[in-house]
């Protein structure tokens, strides 16, 4: 048991967490062709199988049931207002699955000239929404009543000590649905983390229905004719927003630590923070010279690789890799999908350059707040 | 008994058409006669009822919207947005009101809430149901789930402990770094003449957000009144909007 719950613990770290799926993900949603041949090949779309979603939930109902037998876990995850995370951490599990499940469903109807689950001839094929639609409407509103009063007879708000403003705890977290937010700051300056990002993540759910300008494909689940747009979607929706969250909420602790789920929050585990930005690379480790007291010259490198990251790996990618897509997008839908494709892998980008060369920031400029 | 009183005046007047609706005809009419039901259009494409489908995720975002304003105004009456007495009135809610569970309710019906919005956004990408002519009620669609979002974000102050203060603390820190209207974020200080700055800590987007430098009564004050009126109203705007556009652009979305 001890060593299940360490190796829980060692896995759980963002190092080897976010590699292992970073490594999986596009296996298990295709985005392109090749992607799609491998998961064919490991029969990978199993996962969308009823079997699968059995066993799958059986591991995570097992799992937390286990799981709470230990006094740290139960901690974490018994926090009241942690509660709803436990929730949607299966949620999105069981509707992921539900949704790809139908999807492939229905790529298999479609490849046998079979119609649709959601096809209908207009209009004798209408149902009344009184009472075929008002008494599903009312049996849910019941349901979700008598869950709602269920769950506030259970379990008490939180409430804790009279606010004190001399008196931070620690960790201090934001609400649970913008530890995302939170757990970006580790890697990029409040501004990025908490303004820019969230603005682009925003703007950019605004900019979907513009950006994949494919038309077929509504109103019914589908994965084949989709796979460019929902994988790029399920990587956003599942790693980069529900993932962070769940990473923020469960395996943070004081001073932004990491500890694993079964871990006591030692508030004295020190890290050590070895932090070093690139212009210290270039002059200090590479060049063995000082850093220049000219701002410009100092972060001239740092600049030159932002430069070229959103300016010349565009042309470039649309001119090779991306060459269809930028026939199909033309260039002005093309330039606010990469770009905003570019500042999203930043993210996974900045986390490795952490880890390995633990750089803090590509340009800094702390004397007009300009770090990135 | 009961076909007799269906049979009255008084009940005709209010039910148009009387007695069970037991005809087609008669059942087209109670969704047209009821201001309420009439949001639905009369007949709907038959998976548009299927749970596998809709996951009932947007009615429940919806119907949770409502249990939230009802509970949200019956703890309106007990609540007193000061410093002095928020914290004891929480307290009070749950100690000296019999059964008292309208701020569990009130919080858990929140998180609820964030949920479903999530997994309504998640459904409405996964049918493809963005795709014209619905793209605009997506637009409204991102902007509810970021109102859900800042609603809840203001109700997590009102509580007035630790937890609260904290969290808030944490948020609305980050509007410090905001580009050009922080006091700490990169371009503020271009903007100034000569010494003067005009972006500072008395004068940037938090002082705004939480009417001071500190976290004080003007703070709860500003999401008190943020929370129970002002992104309210505005959200209730574009619910309107975004349940007016589901039946201008045809319904819920079908295979073309």
């Amino acid at each position: 048991m001890e060593s299940f719950k360490h190796l829980i613990d060692t896995i759980s770290n963002p190092t080897i967490l976010f590699t292992a799926t970073f490594l999986i993900f596009f296996f298990i949603f295709p985005i392109n062709d090749w992607f799609d041949k491998w998961n064919r090949r490991l029969k990978l779309y199993g996962l969308w199988s009823k079997k699968s979603m059995l066993i799958v939930t059986f591991i995570m109902v097992a799992f937390y049931i286990v799981g709470l037998s230990d006094p740290d876990f139960r901690l974490i995850m018994l926090k009241p207002d942690n509660v709803p995370i436990s929730g949607l951490i299966y949620l999105v599990y069981f509707f992921t699955w539900l949704s790809m499940h139908q999807a492939y469903e229905n790529d298999a109807r479609i490849e046998r000239g079979e119609p649709l689950d959601e096809q209908y001839d207009a209009p004798n094929d209408k149902v009344l929404v009184w009472p075929d639609l008002v008494y599903i409407e009312f049996i849910s509103l019941i349901l979700c009543s008598a869950f709602l009063l269920i769950w506030s007879i259970s379990l008490p708000a939180p409430i804790e000590e009279p606010a004190n403003p001399t008196e931070s705890p620690n960790p201090a977290k934001a609400p649970w649905y913008f530890l995302g937010l939170q757990e970006m700051l580790v890697y990029f300056d409040p501004w990025m983390a908490g303004v820019v990002l969230p603005m682009l993540i925003i703007v950019g759910l605004m900019a979907i229905p513009y950006l994949d300008n494919e038309r077929s494909g509504s109103g019914y689940y589908s994965f084949k004719n989709r796979k460019l747009s929902i994988g790029l979607f399920m990587f956003g929706w599942l790693v980069l927003w529900n993932m962070l969250i769940i990473v923020g909420t469960i395996l943070r602790g004081p001073n932004w630590n990491f500890f694993g789920p079964f871990e006591y929050w030692d508030i004295h585990k020190l890290e050590a923070l070895t932090n070093i930005n690139f212009s210290e690379f270039v002059y200090i480790k590479w060049l063995n010279t000082g850093l220049p007291d000219n701002i410009i010259l100092r972060e001239i490198w740092g600049l030159l690789v932002l430069l070229g990251y959103f300016l010349i790996l565009p042309p470039l990618l649309a001119k090779t890799a991306l060459k269809k897509l930028f026939a199909r997008l033309g260039s002005f839908r093309y330039s606010i999908f990469i770009v905003l494709i570019l500042i999203a892998l930043t993210l996974p980008m900045k986390m490795y350059l952490r880890w390995i060369f633990n750089l803090k920031y590509i340009v800094s400029i702390p004397e007009y707040f300009f770090n990135f | 008994m009961m076909d007799k009183f269906r049979n009255t005046q008084f009940y005709k007047s209010i039910f148009r058409g009387g007695g069970v609706p037991k005809s087609r005809r008669q059942r087209m009419m109670v969704v047209l006669n009821s201001v309420f039901l009439h949001l639905h259009p009369v007949r709907l494409p038959k998976h548009a009822v299927k749970l596998k489908f809709t996951w009932c995720m947007g009615g429940l975002s919806f119907f949770i919207f409502l249990v939230l304003t009802i509970s949200g105004i019956l703890l309106m009456f007990y609540y007193r947005p000061t410093i002095e007495y928020a914290y004891t009135d929480i307290i009070d809610l749950a100690e000296q009101v019999p059964f008292g569970i309208m701020r569990e309710i009130h919080r858990w019906g929140a998180h609820a809430m964030v949920i479903t919005v999530w997994l309504h956004m998640f459904r409405v990408f996964m049918t493809g149901s963005y795709k014209p002519p619905r793209e605009f009620n997506w637009v409204v669609g991102v902007l509810l789930l970021f109102l859900t979002l800042l609603l809840s974000f203001t109700g997590y102050l009102l509580p007035w402990d630790q937890l609260a203060i904290w969290a808030i603390t944490v948020g609305s820190n980050m509007a410090r770094a905001t580009p050009f209207l922080g006091h700490e974020g990169p371009g503020a200080a271009l903007l100034a003449i000569g010494d003067i700055n005009f972006v500072t800590m008395g004068s940037d987007v938090r002082f705004a957000l939480i009417g001071g430098r500190f976290m004080g009564e003007a703070a709860l004050l500003r999401f008190y009144v943020l929370h129970c009126v002002g992104l309210p109203f505005i959200i209730m705007i574009f619910m309107a909007i975004h349940f007016w556009r589901i039946r201008k652009d045809g319904g819920i979305s079908t295979p073309v």
